[in-house]
Formats: structure tokens, sequence, C-alpha cells
């Protein structure tokens, strides 16, 4: 199926786009405006605002979108969370590899994210705390003590620059001239 | 004391554009739409190249015609393009910037007289650097009615006797407007027949938003009669590295690169070491960049509309040239006031020439966000003007 829309009556001969497509860009749309208006994001697109309601909705059931976050620079506000890297070796388990270890991890709430990582550990773990101490507890309490995980080295978060593709340290100033031929 | 400035230098005009940047300037917390450079920043692996080649203390000159690396990568780009295919050593020239390209292509090739016809609305600069070369501009006014494309008609009419060279300002800035294959192969006969030769300025080739952009230099018996002018500054967003260039037919290529020796020397090493990383990896940046102009450029028109403001559907470069003829102002007028009133910067269509007048040139290289605020004041703008409520 093809998407297109005639932006300007007839005159505008878009360049038919497919499904794959529309796809795309809606998600690098998305991806860093999750607030975009769909009528806007349309427009912009040249396409219908039905075909992006359609296939907004059907990459949720797909599990393609799996939700629309707020990039937040805690550091700015009063909060006091922790951030820890936490490098995980641990032994895989017969017919489901890391699959299970992975599991017992991430089921924590506290417990950010899980990525099997090549190289010289095994598993990344990120984990947020209210405090060094608290992370700390995590680590030995609930990570050391199964019985799969062989050691983990924990790396807490001191700066961040940049998260998710945004420079947090520093904001978009025009510097050009106001006019120029 | 004698008069220390030369006749033809003072009777240029100053550029339009020069006016009103000096009453924008005046004005704090206007929002511009004014800017003719993109947005963005050189993307980070351009700029840390040139870098490196600081680093690495290439501080020195390069050979006049620029680096033998970067010219072999311009010719590599412009055959990717399809274009067609210009020796590296004997055709290919390295600028600062494409206005260094115009103004030596002019120079190369005007005798006393020779007239050259400039289609306008259009650059600032092909005028002055025509009066400059000697040559006698004939200005040719595209209508709105068929989108500020040149017509083969056009053409025709303003062809004398003394017609040496014909500018091809496309895609156009101010007006946005492109030349597709079959307006371009009308007038390619047009300038065969009449022995013309052309400056093709197609510093805004990449940003095309219709087909790809078709260049005259690609067309059957055109290649040897143009001087094809491109650059880095739109494409790759480098416009403050100042680099150009141009291909073209040995014959011209010679004798401008022998211009180029004597006054400029050669390109900036800083900049041309860049660029070659541009060409060898810079597609996927281009590719991104036009992808964010096309949106923008679809929802301004979109904008527009909603307004009820004419304006036809621009294809090319980042810019839109909607009609302001409606509310009995003059382009400058309609400019002046809105600064005044809300606080927008927009350049008066004169700026680029008298058929101008009527228009004025948005400049869509600004955020959505930079672009919904400002749409919004233009809006309050004239439907004051249309509810007759005029201070």
């Amino acid at each position: 199926m093809n998407y297109t829309r005639l932006l300007n009556d007839e005159t505008e001969r878009v360049k038919f786009m497919d499904k794959k497509e529309l796809r795309m860009k809606i998600l690098k749309n998305i991806e860093h405006e999750a607030r975009v208006n769909i009528g806007e994001l349309a427009v912009r697109l040249g396409v219908e605002e039905t075909d992006i309601a359609n296939e907004m909705s059907e990459m949720e059931n797909e599990g393609i979108i799996c939700g629309f976050l707020t990039l937040i620079d805690w550091d700015k506000t009063d909060s006091q969370t922790v951030t820890a890297l936490i490098e995980v070796r641990c032994t895989p388990q017969r017919g489901q590899g890391f699959d299970t270890v992975a599991e017992r991890i991430y089921k924590y709430p506290e417990v950010n994210s899980v990525y099997l990582i090549s190289g010289g550990f095994d598993l990344l773990v990120t984990l947020e705390g209210k405090t060094l101490q608290e992370i700390a507890t995590f680590v030995t309490d609930k990570l050391s003590a199964q019985e799969s995980i062989l050691s983990c080295a924990t790396h807490f978060i001191l700066r961040r620059y940049k998260d998710h593709g945004t420079i947090l340290t520093r904001k978009y100033t025009d510097e050009r001239q106001l006019i120029t031929p | 004391m004698r008069n220390p400035i030369a006749d033809r230098v003072e009777e240029l005009k100053p550029s339009g554009i020069r006016k009103f940047f000096d009453i924008v300037s005046e004005m704090k917390d206007a929002i511009s739409l004014g800017v003719g450079e993109p947005d963005f920043d050189t993307p980070w692996h351009i700029r840390d190249e040139g870098i490196y080649s600081l680093e690495k203390g290439r501080t020195f000159y390069t050979s006049n015609a620029g680096l033998k690396e970067l010219r072999t990568e311009i010719s590599k780009y412009i055959d990717r393009r399809g274009i067609a295919k210009y020796d590296p050593l004997k055709e290919v020239l390295v600028t600062v910037g494409g206005s260094e390209a115009i103004d030596l292509a002019l120079r190369a090739m005007l005798n006393q007289d020779d007239e050259v016809i400039i289609p306008e609305p259009s650059y600032v600069s092909y005028v002055p650097c025509t009066i400059m070369a000697g040559g006698k501009p004939v200005v040719i006014d595209l209508k709105a009615k068929n989108e500020f494309r040149l017509t083969a008609e056009e053409l025709e009419a303003a062809i004398t006797p003394k017609s040496k060279v014909l500018i091809l300002p496309f895609p156009n800035n101010p007006t946005g407007a492109i030349m597709e294959r079959s307006d371009l192969e009308a007038i390619a006969k047009v300038i065969e027949k009449h022995d013309l030769f052309v400056v093709s300025d197609e510093i805004y080739s990449e940003l095309s938003y219709k087909e790809e952009h078709v260049s005259i230099a690609s067309l059957p018996g055109m290649r040897e009669r143009t001087i094809l002018i491109n650059g880095f500054s739109k494409a790759f967003a480098m416009t403050g590295w100042r680099l150009g260039y141009c291909c073209g037919p040995e014959i011209i290529i010679t004798q401008m690169t022998k211009l180029h020796q004597f006054c400029i020397m050669c390109a900036p090493t800083t900049s041309q070491y860049a660029a070659v990383e541009a060409l060898k990896h810079g597609d996927a940046d281009v590719a991104e960049m036009k992808e964010a102009y096309n949106q923008r450029r679809r929802f301004l028109m979109n904008e527009f509309k909603k307004m009820s403001l004419p304006c036809f559907e621009p294809y090319g470069a980042f810019y839109v040239f909607p009609d302001i003829s409606e509310f009995g102002m003059t382009s400058d007028e309609f400019a002046t006031e809105l600064l005044k009133e809300e606080k927008v910067a927009v350049v008066p269509g004169t700026a680029f020439g008298a058929s101008g007048e009527g228009f004025v040139r948005i400049s869509y290289a600004y955020s959505i966000e930079n672009l919904k605020i400002a749409l919004d004041r233009i809006n309050t703008f004239i439907q004051k003007r249309r509810n007759g409520k005029t201070s």
C-alpha cells in the first residue's frame, strides 16, 4: 500500500512512500519529539493524518513503539538520585543462555536497563538508587547473592554530558547574522 | 584631493539586503526568518577533520586549483550524481565559496560590453560581478505564473547579438524555484542556437525536493558550454568555511585558475581537508538535513494555506516566496512594518531584483518551534491588515 497526499491541490507529485519508509520517518521523528502533534507530523511528511495514526497504533501493538518517555536531566533538580552501571559476569544456564539470569535482574523495578554484552563481561545493568548505600546494598544482597552471578563491577555516573542523543550540557543558541543574502 | 574611488565602483548599487540588515540589527528580540544559511552546525566528523588538519600542521598553501585529493573527490561526486565526467586535474577549480567562482567565471569570459543574461529574482552578486567584469547585465524578470522558472520564450526575447553568457541560478535563492529536465531541455535549444555559455549556479542542488536536481551540464551538448558552480555551504552546512568549486571545459577553467591564482592564491587549506571528508562520508548528513528542510517546507506551505497567503509551492533551496501584493504595500514597506509591529524579519523580494516586488523571502533554515512563533506573528499582522485595523 502506498501513502501520499497532494499538498497544494494537484501540484505536488509526491514520491510515493511505502509502508516501510513511512514507518521509518514516523519513528525518526517521534524518537526525539514524542509530543509532536499527529496532524502536524502528517503535514510535515506529506501524508494523511489517519495513515500516521494507524501506523503508530500498529507499531505499538507490534511492540515497536514501547512507550513515550521524557528525557529529564535530574542533576538540575533537587533529586539526589545516583545511577550506577554494573558489569555482571555470570554463568549461562543450560538451554536458556543468559535469559533467566537477565530476567531475575530486570524484574527489580529499580533496575533501568539490562543488556547482554560482548567482551569481558556478560550483562550490563543500569540501576538507579536514592543513595550510594542503597545501590551498594542492592549489589551485595540482590545481585552478588545470586548463584549464577560470578562477579559484579559497579561504576557510578558522575556527570551526564549527553543522553539519548541529546547534549545536556549545552543549549543551542543561534549565532548567525540576522539577515544574510 | 581627487576622488579615491573608481566611478564604476561608486556607481554600483549597494545590496538591498544591507539596508534592511541595519534596521534589523537595531532591533532587540526580533525573530529573524531572513537568514540565507543552514541552521545546522557542520557535521562533527567534518569539523573534526578540519581540526585534525590543523593539529597535523597542515597550515600551508595548497596548489592554486586546490588539493588534488579534493578535486578528485569533487569529480567523483559530480559523476556519482550522474551529471558529467570532469578531469580533476584540468577541469575542476576549488574556490572561496561559490561566490568567487561566479566572479571568476564572468571575468574570464566577458569582453567589454558583452551581455550577460540574468534571470531575477536571484542572488545579489550576478549584476555587480557582471558590471565589474565590464559586461552588461540584461535582466529577465521571471514570472510567478511560471513558478519563477526560466522559459525558452523569455530567454529568446532577451538575446541580442552581444549576448554571451546566461546565468542559471537554480534551485533559486530567493524564490525556491527549480528547473526540471523538460524546462532545461527547452532552454538548452536556445542556448545552442545562439552559441551562449552558461554559468550554472547550483549551490542548492542537494536541496531539491521533487525529483533529484538536474544539472544543465548533464544535457547533450551543454557540458562544453557550461561552468558548473557548486560548493559546500548549503549541502554540508559549511558556510563559514568559505569553500566552493566549479567544473567546466579546460579552456575556461585554465583561465579562471589563472585569475584565482593572482587574486586568491588558493582556497583555505583547513576547509579543503574538511571538504574531502564531507564528500567521502557526508552523504547521510546531507540526506538527513534535506529531510528536515523538506518537513519545514511542507509545514510552512500548509500554514500559508491556512492563512490564505498565496504562495506557489517551491521545490528547492530553503526559501518560500509568498505573494504579499494584496496588502497594498511594497515589499519593502511590508517587511519594514512587519518588523516594527511584530518583530519578525523577512527579506523584501526587491532585494533580489525589481521583479521581486510584491513578494517577500522567508527562509526555513530555522527550527519548527521558531517557525511556529514567527508564523503566528505574521498571521496576526496580515489578519489585522485584512480587517482594516491598521495602525
